[in-house]
């Protein structure tokens, strides 16, 4: 019997939270269009809008299709994929990562560094991506240290990470790295030729697909790979099944020689390298040049929504962070709509707040349950 | 109240309440005498507990009736099953510990004098109530400073307090010494005499034929009968109508016949949590193919021994020895790989990971070795699934779709079963084994107990530590009565009766006689009861 019900295994990608996660962007967006039309606008251009994100416009002035609505949905999705596997990640070995924030910043700074100190060579963004990504390890990774050894909260230690983070970048930017030439306040020495990333993309031209101004960045493509290496490391690996097994029940992995201090520690460094990898990309493919970050960018607290959207599994997130990066991608399209643009701010709030629900909700259900088995078992 | 009634105090008639995927109770009827002593018998998931949670109001059931008093009632939250005059008495006692017995029992209905509280009247009444009916209880004392038996009995008084006339008990001995167990007995017949009806819910069936006048039977959410306890109604009958099939009582076991030491554990203290030593200079040799019991009241330091032996916390002095290697400081996977198997009192929190599957719980302690893992670290699913599937059929773990059931969801035998085939399939030398049958149905205790005897007759040497003195006295070759974290007595197999025993755990009377075997008896402070 049970040789034939293997098949029913339920798909480990995005799990059985699919309908809530569906339900909950819908009544988000449903919400979103009640209060555009109680301000007395028409919630179709909302739509609009959100459709144009992911399709693209007819562009008057250049008179052709321009894909440029959806470049920028998948350019936003970067970050926000990235740092939701990062909170995803964490979460499902049972912590609350808040320091994708932190981690992101750090990841930044490390490709900053690498990108304005480093004379340029082809294939320096390799270097600077690989920097980053540690830089963000070890930022994750001081968290999970300090929780496994000292028993810190994860989410006080990440919150202190986060400003740490935050003024040591400015630190560094302002007084070591090369100064800017033009405004020594905002921006250091211009980012090394050889460190930014490639821009991809596609468009119309008189009926014939061309590369063209498609504003994506080869960072898709890594954060492509990086939903592949959670989904992987996480469903397929040994190294996955002591961290799920650490997730759902710490004192039973330990109990049965996993190591909990490790798991936890290993954990938040994968986490951190997510974000550290968002980092890089945002600086290298999206900004472009040697800014001084004056206040966290919040790619990682978009990152806790986008990671409990997607319910912590790799499709879902990266389906979820899409979904965020269209509804930011819509935010700049709405102003021509005459559609405050606070409404898309609006929605994505509801969507967290209708997640956090659920969650809740799930955890009275886990609750209850175990309430059931306890009293069964007598 | 009573001249309407029909002669029964508690009717449900057709009681249906299912859950997502089970029904737990199916068209169960329950018919209750007035003044009675009814036991409701039953395997784990048979529906008992559910049953009762929908009489006390904690349930709405999908269909049925509840008559009371023979007067239809709708139950829809335990106050109201109060005001019904219903009382019930948790296996997991809800007492706040650094109140008095009196302020437990009035929580919640506080007497007030204006604004303030006033506990005189009240205490005089729970004095009076404790008297009527033999419930030997401080009013004024701390419930942290009284012991479990008496903490129940101060459940009891809270029930009678607010004027219950139907007493329901869920476990009720479950947690007691067997002399505590005679004495909640007696409370019982004097309850009844008393003019209140009595409800219990148990597994075990002596106490059924000691105090019940009738007992239902429930097997798979289904009522299957009611019958008269006679001094006639064997044991046997009733295990056999609870499971559905024969069931054997005693153990069969070979003979006596030690090997080598295995185990050995020489003079370790042990601290809990909170830095308070918990085990006293224990020492104890466990040879092949020997089932050592460690009989004791809980919290008398079996659970910090048992943590220290598994590696989940440190010893602070002495040292464990498995075939001969010092294993004190080395790590719980460590432990394992020399040999130690370990089925942990709680299962919940220590035994399995209820978000994983039967087939990834299967091989929680070597999914990393080569036999689960390929290259690059990832896990053999098909070589896991084949291990689960066979594990499933041998031991014959029931669930919903097999090896990728969440374990989460299973039964608590069934749970039990996961974690005992997970570690006999590891083949350890040592075996540390407790509260294996702990909330068990006979079924499935009758089952756990020939696997543990098995593995004894494979030459395996077997610690058990149990709560019941009945378990440990029918599997187990020798026998160490703990006290305060410290041997009070060993015995081997038949050397004591019950009650000897009983005694010792309570820390009543001490035998600092040996049985000739290694591992002598530490003699501790005697005579000096909690």
């Amino acid at each position: 019997m049970a040789i034939e019900t293997r098949k029913k295994r339920p798909p480990s990608l995005i799990g059985s939270f699919r309908a809530t996660s569906v339900a909950v962007v819908l009544l988000g967006i449903l919400v979103g269009t009640v209060i555009v039309a109680c301000v007395g606008k028409n919630p179709a251009n909302l739509f609009k809008a959100i459709w144009q994100s992911f399709v693209g416009q007819y562009n008057r002035g250049m008179g052709r299709w321009s894909f440029s609505p959806l470049g920028n949905t998948l350019t936003y999705a970067i970050p926000y994929v990235l740092c939701g596997l990062s909170m995803g990640f964490a979460n499902r070995v049972g912590m609350f990562n808040i320091g994708a924030e932190g981690q992101y910043m750090m990841g930044m700074l490390a490709a900053h560094a690498v990108a304005v100190c480093v004379p340029s060579f082809p294939g320096q963004w390799l270097l600077c991506i690989a920097f980053a990504i540690v830089a963000g390890a070890i930022w994750g990774g001081i968290v999970g240290v300090l929780k496994a050894r000292f028993k810190i909260s994860e989410v006080v230690a990440t919150i202190m990470l986060n400003y740490i983070a935050l003024y040591l970048y400015r630190l560094v930017a302002l007084y070591i790295l090369p100064e800017g030439i033009s405004n020594k306040t905002y921006q250091t020495a211009p980012l090394a030729t050889g460190s930014l990333l490639r821009g991809i993309g596609i468009s119309v031209r008189n009926g014939v697909v061309v590369l063209g101004d498609f504003q994506l960045n080869i960072g898709f493509v890594f954060m492509l790979i990086a939903v592949v290496a959670f989904w992987f490391i996480m469903e397929k690996t040994r190294l996955g099944f002591s961290l799920r097994a650490t997730g759902f029940n710490k004192e039973a992995a330990r109990c049965s020689g996993i190591n909990d201090t490790s798991a936890i520690s290993t954990a938040m460094a994968i986490s951190g390298a997510f974000a550290g990898l968002a980092g890089a990309c945002v600086l290298l493919g999206s900004l472009r040049f040697g800014r001084i970050i004056q206040s966290q960018d919040n790619y990682g607290f978009m990152g806790i929504a986008v990671a409990l959207v997607g319910n912590s599994k790799a499709l879902g997130t990266l389906i979820a962070g899409i979904l965020f990066g269209a509804l930011r991608s819509a935010y700049s399209l709405m102003q021509f709509m005459n559609i405050p643009r606070e409404v898309v701010n609006i929605i994505e709030g509801l969507i967290v707040i209708f997640i956090a629900l659920r969650s809740g909700l799930e955890i009275v259900k886990a609750y209850r349950a175990k309430q059931l088995l306890k009293k069964e078992a007598r | 109240m009573s001249e309407s009634t029909n002669g029964y105090a508690i009717q449900m008639l057709g009681v249906t309440k299912t859950f997502p995927g089970i029904i737990a109770n199916d068209n169960v009827t329950l018919e209750v005498k007035e003044n009675e002593v009814h036991a409701i018998l039953g395997e784990n998931g048979a529906g008992k507990s559910t049953l009762m949670s929908v009489l006390f109001g904690s349930y709405a059931p999908d269909g049925g009736k509840i008559l009371i008093h023979g007067r239809e009632v709708k139950i829809s939250n335990p106050n109201v099953a109060t005001s019904l005059g219903i009382g019930m008495v948790h296996q997991h006692f809800k007492l706040v510990h650094n109140y008095t017995v009196t302020e437990n029992i009035v929580l919640g209905r506080e007497p007030k004098k204006g604004l303030v509280l006033s506990l005189g009247e009240a205490e005089k009444k729970v004095a009076a109530l404790s008297d009527k009916y033999g419930l030997q209880v401080d009013p004024k004392a701390k419930i942290e400073d009284i012991t479990v038996g008496q903490q129940q009995r101060v459940e009891i008084l809270k029930t009678l307090y607010s004027d219950s006339d139907i007493i329901i008990l869920d476990e009720p001995s479950a947690v007691l010494t067997p002399q505590e167990i005679d004495e909640l007995l007696d409370i019982i017949r004097l309850l009844q005499k008393e003019g209140k009806t009595i409800v219990i819910i148990t597994h075990k069936l002596n106490e059924i034929k000691a105090v019940a006048n009738r007992c239902t039977i429930l097997r798979r959410g289904k009522s299957v009968g009611c019958i008269d306890i006679t001094p006639e109604t064997s044991e046997q009958e009733l295990a056999t109508l609870m499971v559905g099939r024969p069931v054997k009582f005693d153990v069969d076991k070979k003979p006596f016949n030690p090997g080598r030491k295995i185990l050995e554990i020489k003079d370790i203290s042990v601290n809990n949590a909170l830095g308070v030593e918990k085990v006293h200079d224990f020492s104890l040799d466990i040879h092949a193919g020997e089932i050592v019991g460690i009989a004791g009241v809980d919290g008398n330091g079996q659970t910090e021994l048992l943590y220290a032996l598994s590696g989940l916390s440190p010893i602070t002095k002495g040292q464990i020895l498995l075939n001969g290697e010092d294993i004190s400081r080395k790590s719980i996977r460590q432990r394992v790989e020399l040999g130690l198997g370990h089925i942990p009192e709680d299962r919940h929190k220590h035994g399995m990971v209820g978000g994983l599957t039967i087939a990834e719980n299967t091989v929680l302690k070597d999914f990393y070795t080569n036999k689960y893992t390929g290259k690059f670290g990832v896990l053999k699913n098909d070589e896991i699934y084949k291990n689960s599937d066979a594990l499933i059929e041998q031991f014959d773990v029931r669930s919903g779709q097999g090896s990728v059931t969440p374990a989460g969801s299973l039964s608590g035998g069934n749970q039990q079963k996961v974690i005992i085939a997970r570690e006999i399939s590891l083949s350890p030398d040592a075996l540390l084994v407790a509260q294996p049958t702990r909330g068990l149905d006979v079924g499935a205790i009758e089952y756990i107990r020939k696997r543990i005897i098995a593995e004894r007759e494979k030459g395996k040497a077997i610690l058990l530590v149990s709560f019941e003195l009945d378990e440990i006295m029918s599997l187990c070759d020798r026998i160490a009565a703990i006290s305060k974290g410290s041997i009070v007595g060993i015995f081997g197999e038949g050397e004591k009766t019950a009650s000897e025993i009983g005694l010792m755990m309570a820390g009543v009377k001490s035998s600092a006689k040996g049985a000739g075997r290694p591992g002598s008896a530490a003699a501790s402070d005697s005579g000096t009861d909690r």
